[in-house]
């Protein structure tokens, strides 16, 4: 089993209003240096297999698929393995 | 013959009841409701997906929905030519899906717009613009946080030159610039079409602009192109029959 950390950016090349915004906030508290605030999303979840190879193979299509959309997010993720939360046995 | 339209409903759809009211009490044709665990569209000649916050709109607005089992019939359909039609909601489930091109952005003023605005249908040669008369500027309501229109522009270009952009954000005498696009969208798009006419995607609520008594009625116009457009069609399957 693995523990997965994935990471949502918005493409570079996509405006991100939200971003902005909060960059606002930060020049009205009087912080002067901030720049390039960007707004992604980062989701965890566990995958149940004994390889990474096939792990990964399901968190590109879970981050394909649904988690992100390629037209205006980019992802990236990180696996670790994890004991098995049942059983107690080191995934392989 | 009446035209029979399928409105689906969605866990969080919340336009479903005015669309059905619009259709059969304002414009009188037949409508039923489509359950999105559903995967029988029921013999309707056009599926609207309506407005509302499916699924939460969690992750994206859209994203989930269009995962619903009654959206593979609804593709399908959509692929042999049915007609559908995505208002607000509806058009950012058409867009995850990928029958129409593009996203949606959060609105460029971060803020939920929910007003009247002025649309200018710069393509009247749809199936569902046909009896908007030349020069008119129809007045609908818009209701969204997401509602501004990205697309590369490649797929820009291709809109352009296929012509799928049916309708604009303008002034009330239908000037198209920044200062009465709504929400920051590219070219102030309101609302595309795909390249085989059947599939139509827009922010702005026609369904909400049928009832005379709300003050305001040219999203009839919209609904009635569509209809005749499908009762044309049958007479001529008709004949050829």
């Amino acid at each position: 089993m693995f523990k997965v950390k994935v990471i949502i950016k918005r493409r570079p090349s996509i405006l991100d209003p939200q971003g902005k915004a909060v960059e606002k906030g930060a020049e009205h508290l009087g912080i002067k240096n901030i720049n390039d605030t960007r707004i992604g999303k980062y989701i965890e979840f566990t995958v149940d297999t004994e390889s990474k190879a096939s792990a990964e193979k399901e968190v590109n299509e879970y981050c394909n698929k649904l988690l992100s959309n390629p037209i205006m997010e980019d992802y990236e993720f990180s696996l670790e393995p994890v004991p098995h939360s049942g059983s107690g046995r080191e995934a392989k | 013959m009446k035209p029979r339209f399928g409105v689906v409903i969605f866990p969080g759809s919340n336009c479903d009841y005015d669309a059905y009211y619009s259709l059969r009490k304002i414009l009188g044709f037949d409508v039923t409701f489509l359950w999105h665990k559903e995967t029988d569209l029921k013999g309707c000649d056009a599926v609207i997906l309506p407005g509302g916050f499916s699924y939460g709109d969690y992750l994206r607005t859209g994203a989930i929905a269009r995962f619903s089992p009654i959206m593979n019939s609804v593709i399908n359909f959509a692929k042999d030519g049915g007609y559908v039609m995505g208002i607000c909601n509806g058009f950012q489930i058409l867009l995850e899906a990928g029958l129409l091109p593009g996203v949606m952005l959060r609105n460029k003023s971060l803020k939920f717009i929910c007003k009247d605005i002025y649309l200018s249908p710069v393509n009247r040669d749809t199936s569902f613009t046909r009896e908007i008369e030349d020069d008119t500027i129809i007045k609908v309501p818009i209701a969204h946080g997401d509602g501004n229109y990205f697309a590369d522009e490649e797929t820009l270009r291709s809109l352009i030159d296929n012509n799928q952009v049916v309708f604009k954000y303008c002034s009330p005498d239908g000037i198209i610039n920044e200062e009465f696009n709504a929400n920051g969208s590219l070219m102030n798009i309101a609302g595309i079409i795909n390249k085989e006419g059947n599939v139509l995607g827009m922010m702005p609520h026609p369904e909400r602009c049928c009832d005379a008594v709300l003050g305001k009625t040219d999203g009839r116009l919209i609904f009635s192109s569509l209809a005749n457009q499908i009762i044309r069609a049958k007479a001529v399957t008709t004949l050829a029959g």
